[in-house]
């Protein structure tokens, strides 16, 4: 992973929604979504965001192809080795660059206009971002359509007459019906039926091979983040606790959260005997969050430091892929062994 | 009368008479039994009705759904047997063993609980609906039960309402209303599948433990298999209505006959193998409940169907004494519906 | 896979709400009534050799039958041409008044309901405003300032018609602007007006249809209201207002019953007909109960 590979930088970005009261909708507060986050993304890989409902996964995905504006930070793209700021790009230059990065999001029944047919909705987002004729774009959504495996003509029927796990597959052909580099995929599956999901993670990675995509692949399900992740940040209370590459994530978690993540993963396998640690109490209030390291209030090896002093997100000194925020990191890692 | 069995229930059919006397058979001919203070998985995707079953027994079933044919034995403990779907849905003998013999939490703590009563009136309702006692006794009760899930100040807490709660907790109101009669039966329909990993990891242990504490029997909804890998003593795996494998869970997990339950657990991500393994999915998608395929309903699905799958539903077979799987490749002991 | 192998079919939910629409009895004999009566309107010349307006002072308030079906007025005037004519007048003021309020309505609650903000508070206290003042007194007032006359009637229905279909449509966007969908069109750089207008309005026509047929009938009913006591539509041109409004006086209610009766159904017939229709619409482009 080199830096001529970097895709894209997240650098402190910060996204707050303020909470108003009152009749002069005075602000009395703000949810910390994202607070404070730095990431990079490598191209081709994919970078796999878990974290409990709410932690701000989706927010975080969001500013990223930017449907939310963050308050603050930055985020360098790399366009063809040139690293700029996709927040201060002009009106013309920002309208190019959505057509490299693209969502699909987490509800497919809420995902697809439902008055237009697959082919409408297909249509505009080519034309604006092409200059293929009418004939060109009907090709390309038979074609788009067949790499998802659906028959080139259903692009004539309407959403209502998709199952879900269909209607997802649409929603990745959509994404990739201006030839995106980054796909931020927002739970792609949860909505989904078992049996169904598996069709689905297969097709996404199918297809990252083939068109050499990179995804920003979030989910709550550590099982099916892993499946789908080379590189894995787990998220709470708004920031990365910890960022690691897949296999390592799973042998050596450093961090106390993902320790207990991990474990609370019911595992359909009975023979794997598994120390289950469960965390007191709920995860804190995003408009609040504690002092200190946020994971404090649930730590079991919480100690007089964190409770004041915030732990930065740092590699580990043995291995640099790996990244932890907690003050007790490298003791922790010793123990852990390599 | 204490069998080995709390419940048996055979040939359970319910059916939804829908628009245009369209029929749908969400509960097709479910045979299975609950061993007395264990733990049941009941897992199937979504709408193949394991919640009809659970609502059957408890005969909370809306109007237009009957019951054709089938029985619902309930074996309570210095009790007489019941036929629970023969009772009438609204008698009192069925309303004497809801809430008090059997009792059921379901999947959405946030819409079975009433905003406008406070957490302490809502339990002591159930209570009080039971048995003779003053209200300070119940209350007592109530704030012991809280204590047991450890619902931190739980003689506090027991005046919040509802809003007060997060989710997590709200479930352990509700399993603590379940509870609050001793039930010899707990039916848990999803109880943690709107919950986050570590909260459920919270009620999936609690659970367990209320269950060795008070040693009742407990039927564990879930489309998740690592649930039932991690509770379950028995496993009753549903498809389109049907019981399609049921056995101990090593019967289950390490000797998986029927093809759906092959096929299910090789669709699902094990966490650890970290993408080793290329998932293998199910090709298709469920059949429309009210367009069964005439012969076995996974027919459309299935790598193994053979041309007699797609007409005739295959019977019952017991491979061993607790397993017993419905496919026609199985050997064994052909058993009645 | 083998759902390639389904056969291709072209789907269309014009056609299917179509059907829908026809397996309805009310919406059904709604539209035939209203067919009927707006065809006989439109056709009038050829169902009447009379005009609405000539006086003939030698029949004057004759009972129906003969040469005069529905009898003539006390000028004369043969009341069935003047159901026909008048109801083309009463049916146009109702129609372009509710397409007026329809259109207005449509425009600023797109904006409001999709961008929210001032602007949104602004006009939600505007509405509000013109809905809490007295509807009979706002329009006596706005006559005295535009004066008599079929398009200042419109105008005043436009401009107290466009509220309900502002709020409708204001609702809508507020929930569809959040679908997934939109997001999707704004991930791909597309247009804010296009969003609103092709994207999300589709979505909310329905409900907004519906409001259109349910205004007609209320307006043709108001037009009828301020026709009789002299605040509508100048007493020389025939709308059916106009024509009950000549057995206004207390004797002529029991003497000449057809003067009121004739017109009198006809406006309860169309109305009927239109909001039998207009329910029937309803029930079918309600999403809920597909
Ligand atoms: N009131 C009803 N009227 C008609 N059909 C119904 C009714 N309730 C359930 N069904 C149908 O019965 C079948 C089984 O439903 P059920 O709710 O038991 O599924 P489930 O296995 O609990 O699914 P989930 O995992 O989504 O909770 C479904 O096909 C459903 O559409
Ligand atoms: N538009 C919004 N306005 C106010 N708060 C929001 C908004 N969107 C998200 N939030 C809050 O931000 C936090 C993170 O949300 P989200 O990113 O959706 O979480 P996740 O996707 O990880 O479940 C939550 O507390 C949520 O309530
Ligand atoms: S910094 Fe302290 S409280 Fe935070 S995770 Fe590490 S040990 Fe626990
Ligand atoms: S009976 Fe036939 S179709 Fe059904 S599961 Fe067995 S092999 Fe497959
Ligand atoms: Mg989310
Ligand atoms: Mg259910």
């Amino acid at each position: 992973m080199t830096e001529s590979n970097v895709l894209l930088e997240l650098n402190n970005i910060k996204k707050y929604f303020p909470i108003t009261a009152g009749i002069f909708r005075r602000e009395v507060g703000a949810v910390r979504a994202v607070d404070d986050i730095s990431l990079r993304v490598y191209r081709g890989e994919t970078l796999g965001l878990v974290g409990e409902s709410g932690c701000g996964k989706t927010t975080l995905g969001k500013c990223v192809v930017r449907l939310l504006e963050p308050n603050s930070g930055s985020m360098q793209y790399n366009f063809g080795g040139e690293m700029r700021d996709l927040l201060s790009l002009n009106a013309q230059e920002s309208f190019a660059a959505r057509r490299k990065i693209q969502m699909v999001f987490q509800d497919p029944y809420s995902s697809l206009n439902p008055m237009k047919t697959i082919y409408q909705s297909f249509d505009e987002p080519i034309r604006i971002h092409s200059d293929r004729n009418k004939e060109e774009r009907r090709e390309l959504i038979a074609r788009l359509l067949e790499a998802v495996n659906l028959h080139p003509e259903y692009m004539y029927r309407y959403p209502h007459e998709f199952s879900g796990g269909q209607r997802q597959r649409i929603c990745i052909a959509r994404a990739l019906c201006v030839d995106p580099e980054l796909v931020v995929c927002d739970e792609p599956v949860s909505a989904l039926d078992v049996s169904i999901q598996a069709q689905v993670l297969n097709q996404m990675k199918d297809l990252q091979e083939k068109l050499g995509l990179t995804y920003i692949f979030i989910a709550h399900d550590l099982s099916v983040v892993e499946y789908m992740s080379d590189r894995i940040a787990v998220m709470y209370l708004g920031q990365v606790l910890e960022l690691a590459p897949a296999r390592s994530l799973y042998d050596r978690h450093i961090h106390p959260y993902t320790q207990a993540l991990l474990s609370a993963v019911p595992v359909p396998d009975i023979r794997a005997k598994r120390e289950r640690i469960i965390l007191e109490g709920d995860v804190p209030s995003p408009a609040d969050p504690p002092q200190g390291c946020r994971f404090h209030t649930r730590c079991q090896y919480c100690h007089a430091r964190c409770v004041e002093e915030m732990p930065k997100l740092e590699p580990l000194a043995a291995d640099p892929e790996h990244f932890v925020a907690c003050h007790l990191a490298e003791e922790r890692f010793a123990a852990v062994g390599t | 009368m204490a069998t080995e069995y709390i419940l048996e229930i055979n040939n359970l059919k319910t059916q939804f008479v829908v628009r245009r006397r369209r029929v749908v058979r969400a509960v097709d001919g479910v045979t299975f039994k609950v061993r007395r203070g264990k733990i049941l998985g009941l897992v199937g995707e979504s709408g193949c009705g394991k919640s009809v079953t659970a609502h059957s027994i408890m005969r909370l079933l809306p109007k237009t759904a009957v019951i054709p044919e089938g029985s619902i034995l309930f074996h309570p403990e210095g009790g007489e047997s019941v036929d629970m779907a023969k009772l009438n849905p609204t008698g009192r003998k069925i309303r004497s063993i809801r809430g008090n013999e059997i009792s059921m939490i379901f999947q959405d703590p946030m819409a079975s609980l009433n905003p406008v009563y406070n957490i302490g009136d809502q339990i002591i309702e159930v209570l009080r609906e039971h048995s003779k006692i003053t209200k300070k006794e119940a209350l007592e009760r109530a704030v012991r039960m809280l204590e047991l899930l450890s619902i931190p100040k739980a003689s506090e807490r027991i005046k919040d309402y509802p809003h007060q709660f997060s989710g997590g907790m709200k479930q352990r109101v509700m399993i603590a209303m379940g509870l609050i009669c001793r039930p010899q039966l707990l039916i848990a329909d999803e109880p943690t599948t709107a919950l986050d990993v570590t909260i459920q990891a919270q009620i999936i242990e609690l659970i367990k433990e209320m269950q060795s504490e008070f040693g009742f029997s407990t039927i564990i909804i879930t489309h998740n298999m690592g649930i039932v890998a991690d509770m379950a003593d028995d496993v009753a795996v549903m498809y389109m209505g049907k019981i399609v494998e049921f056995g101990t869970k090593e019967d289950v997990f390490l000797n998986p006959l029927h093809p759906y339950t092959q096929a299910l657990l090789k669709s699902v991500p094990i966490l650890g193998n970290a993408g080793e393994d290329k998932l293998i999915p199910i090709r298709g998608v469920t059949p429309d409940p009210s367009e069964m395929p005439p012969g076995c309903a996974f027919e459309p699905r299935c790598d193994f169907a053979t041309e007699a799958c797609k007409t005739c539903v295959p019977g019952r077979v017991g491979v061993t004494d607790s397993h017993i799987v419905r496919c026609v490749h199985c050997i064994g002991e052909k058993l009645d519906d | 896979m083998s759902e390639n192998k389904k056969k291709i079919v072209k789907s269309s939910l014009a056609k299917e709400n179509f059907y829908k629409l026809l397996h309805n009895r009310l919406a059904v004999l709604g539209f035939m009534l209203m067919f009927v009566i707006l065809m006989a309107c439109i056709l009038a010349p050829l169902l009447t050799p009379h005009s609405p307006t000539d006086l003939n002072l030698r029949h004057m308030g004759k009972p129906p039958g003969g040469e005069h079906p529905f009898g003539t007025d006390k000028l004369g005037r043969d009341v069935f041409a003047r159901v026909l004519y008048g109801g083309r007048i009463s049916i146009a003021i109702g129609l372009s008044g509710a397409l007026g309020g329809m259109i207005l309505g449509v425009i600023i609650g797109s904006f409001c309901g999709y961008y929210g903000g001032w602007l949104d508070a602004i006009f939600v206290k505007i509405a509000e405003l013109v809905s809490v003042f007295p509807q009979l007194l706002l329009v006596m007032v706005m006559r005295v300032i535009l004066g008599e006359g079929i398009k200042n009637l419109i105008i005043i229905f436009v401009f107290t018609g466009w509220i309900a279909t502002f709020r409708l449509v204001r609702g809508r966007f507020f929930s569809l602007r959040e679908e997934s969908f939109v997001e999707a069109c704004r991930a791909f750089g597309i247009r804010s007006s296009s969003i609103v207008f092709r994207h999300i309005l589709p979505n909310c026509l329905g409900p907004v249809i519906v409001q259109l047929t349910l205004n007609t009938a209320g307006f043709i009913l108001q037009e009828a209201a301020l026709s009789f006591i002299g605040m509508g539509v100048p007493s020389g041109t025939p709308t059916w207002g106009n024509t009950i409004n000549a057995a206004k006086e207390l004797l002529n209610i029991t003497n000449y019953p057809w003067l009121w009766v004739a017109p009198g159904l006809a406006i309860a017939f169309f109305v009927l007909g239109v909001n039998f229709f207009g329910d029937g619409l309803r029930d079918v482009l309600d999403p809920k109960q597909q």
